[in-house]
């Protein structure tokens, strides 16, 4: 479970996350729709505590990230907004680098390279250098090394920016897959349709504010329309920054 | 520890697949250096020893007015050439080092006993042609010595009246020493091997992550920077240790090679010379690749990276070159500067001088001390909340 209680943060005089607070729940997907540009992404640095909040606390499971950042970090596996792989490196040496980062032992990571290798469709790639990897295939390469440590929340910014169709419908598939095994899934994005199919909770954030967080459901009643992506434009304001 | 070293095999692994970088540290780094001042030394030695033992073109011209002089002079070696058109053009244009001109009133001046007159005709500023002026005048001197020693013995006077005082050489220098002196510039070249060596890593490690946006990611695990940090610089110091290594490998064997005994010098490159340089100089690897890792650090992008640590390339030049230009007396405080305490320590061991335990421990634990600041001021930068955000 990931709780973040009023988190501020600026950049200069450039207020980029305003008093955002939103918990997300084990077994359920949080989306996190927001404009370009709207503080998605500083909210979830905060998180894995690549930032430091100027006020607020995040709670990981119960964990103050402020407290034990190295804790928080244990228990969350992040696909970051920056997802660059070792090129020199096969996709499973990329994976078990952070494998040993994460202090598991060698044969606990062959066998959840194995298990995310059949989950995630890699068994051509895995054993290739990923210099020339597709996008598809790099941001597979970046999931698997980001969850090799079997982590009880899942944080994934943006996860089918770039991808084709086909790379998009799987990842959404794979994040079901999450959320059926128990897992706490947040992740974000500024594509209405997706966050509607795949959330359970949707909080929508503009000008580094939280502006909604609800259902879906509660979305559109709240909003009054029966259509979701209409009801997004109507609690945000304005389309601009987002797709359909 | 485990995850420095994780770190540490990861990016040794990584780079060693880098085929620019492996070159970098095991063939150019090492190698350059040592072939450069084989190639430097050998072209000062033999051309020393050619200008010593050869034979010495001469133009003369007016040749017929001194037969005497002119069997002298090839009695000493000198090959007597035909006279060219104009002397002054052609020493001027280089076409010729030197050349000596007889006047028509020599034979006339000779033989009334007056001095007699030749002209040397040269350029002072052709360093190439200085030892053959040098060598043709002395000739000339000692043909002029004789002759006046013959016409007071002729007289009944003893030539040693002309000699009212006599210098008698008595050079301190030990044949080491003089060795040394040229070799003043080997320190450089050893640290030099050390930058080159690291700065490929120091960059990649880096810059390099931050630009392939891999360093976020890297961040989300659940360790230390200051850990991830100190694999890093270990795995850095260890392509640097490995350039150096050979580069010392590579000189002790290249020593052999130079001509040095030949111009009176010995060297001690033996094994005693190479343990001691790699003990004094291993700090200095570290603070050098702190040093790197820290310019890096400040660095947006690979090519920045790049342009900043070609500059820090310079800074171990600035010592070796005032050590060089300004005569210094070895002070123990030398020792305790990083760089400083190196290039001291190498050139003495290097003539065969004395170098005293406590004094390769001062340069070492001060240059060790220097290497842990830098590192506790790149593992703050490493800290910094900008350092991993790629855009």
């Amino acid at each position: 479970m990931i709780e973040l209680k009023a988190l501020n943060k600026a950049f200069g005089t450039v207020k980029a996350v305003d008093g955002v607070s939103f918990t997300a729940r084990d077994g359920e997907i949080t989306g996190l729709l927001g404009p370009n540009g709207a503080g998605k992404t500083t909210t979830l640095r905060m998180l894995y505590t690549l930032m430091k909040p100027d006020s607020g606390q995040v709670l990981v499971d119960g964990i103050d990230a402020a407290v034990d950042p190295i804790a928080v970090r244990r228990r969350l596996g992040v696909l970051p907004d920056a997802r660059g792989l070792y090129k020199r490196l096969t996709s499973r040496e990329n994976i078990e680098y952070f494998g040993r980062l994460q202090g598991m032992d060698e044969a606990t990571i062959a066998a959840r390279i194995e298990g995310l290798s059949r989950a995630l469709d890699m068994g051509e790639i895995i054993d290739r250098r990923t210099d020339g990897f597709s996008q598809g295939q790099r941001v597979k390469t970046a999931i698997a090394r980001a969850l090799v440590h079997d982590p009880k929340n899942c944080i994934l910014d943006e996860p089918t920016n770039g991808l084709d169709v086909m790379a998009t419908r799987a990842m959404r598939d794979f994040l079901r897959h999450l959320k059926a095994e128990g897992r706490c899934v947040l992740f974000s994005s500024h594509i209405m349709q997706e966050v509607g199919a795949l959330c359970d909770r949707i909080v929508v954030i503009a000008h580094g504010h939280v502006v909604a967080d609800a259902s879906p459901d509660e979305l559109r009643e709240q909003a009054g329309t029966p259509n979701l992506e209409d009801a997004f434009v109507k609690v945000i304001g304005s389309a601009e920054g987002l797709a359909a | 520890m485990k995850s420095i070293i994780t770190v540490f095999l990861k990016e040794v692994r990584e780079n060693l697949r880098d085929r620019r970088t492996v070159m970098n540290t095991l063939l150019t780094g090492p190698l350059m250096a040592p072939l450069i001042f084989v190639l430097l030394i050998n072209g000062i030695v033999s051309r020393e020893l050619d200008k010593a033992e050869k034979p010495l073109p001469v133009p003369v011209i007016g040749a017929e007015h001194a037969p005497n002089l002119i069997d002298a002079l090839r009695q000493s070696g000198v090959v007597i050439k035909e006279a060219i058109a104009d002397p002054e053009q052609s020493v001027r244009d280089q076409n010729a080092d030197l050349v000596l001109r007889i006047p028509p009133s020599y034979g006339e001046a000779w033989n009334k006993g007056e001095p007699a007159q030749v002209e040397l005709i040269f350029d002072d500023s052709q360093r190439d042609a200085k030892s053959s002026v040098e060598r043709l005048r002395s000739i000339i001197d000692g043909y002029a010595q004789r002759t006046s020693s013959l016409r007071l013995v002729a007289r009944g006077i003893s030539p040693t009246i002309m000699r009212p005082l006599v210098i008698a050489d008595r050079d301190q220098s030990t044949a080491q020493a003089r060795g040394g002196m040229m070799f003043s510039m080997l320190p450089y070249f050893f640290i030099l091997g050390a930058f080159i060596g690291g700065m490929a890593l120091a960059i990649d490690t880096t810059a390099g992550e931050r630009e392939r946006q891999s360093l976020e990611p890297l961040f989300a695990n659940p360790v230390a920077r200051s850990k991830i940090l100190l694999g890093k610089l270990g795995a850095t110091g260890a392509f640097a240790l490995t350039t150096l290594l050979l580069s010392i490998v590579a000189f002790s064997f290249a020593g052999q090679f130079m001509p040095t005994e030949k111009l009176g010098m010995t060297l001690s490159i033996g094994p005693r010379f190479a343990i001691l340089t790699l003990l004094t100089m291993l700090p200095l690897v570290f603070l050098i690749a702190s040093l790197q890792t820290l310019a890096a650090a400040f660095a947006k992008t690979f090519r920045e990276a790049q342009t900043y640590l070609s500059l820090l390339m310079f800074v171990p030049a600035v010592p070796t070159m005032l050590m060089s230009i300004f005569p210094f007396k070895v002070e123990t405080w030398m020792y305790a500067v990083p760089l400083v305490g190196q290039q001291v320590t190498i050139t003495r061991l290097m003539r065969g001088e004395a170098v005293a335990a406590s004094e390769i421990a001062l340069c070492f634990a001060s240059t060790a001390l220097a290497a842990v600041i830098v590192y506790l001021i790149t593992a703050r930068i490493y800290k910094g909340e900008r350092l991993a955000i790629s855009t």
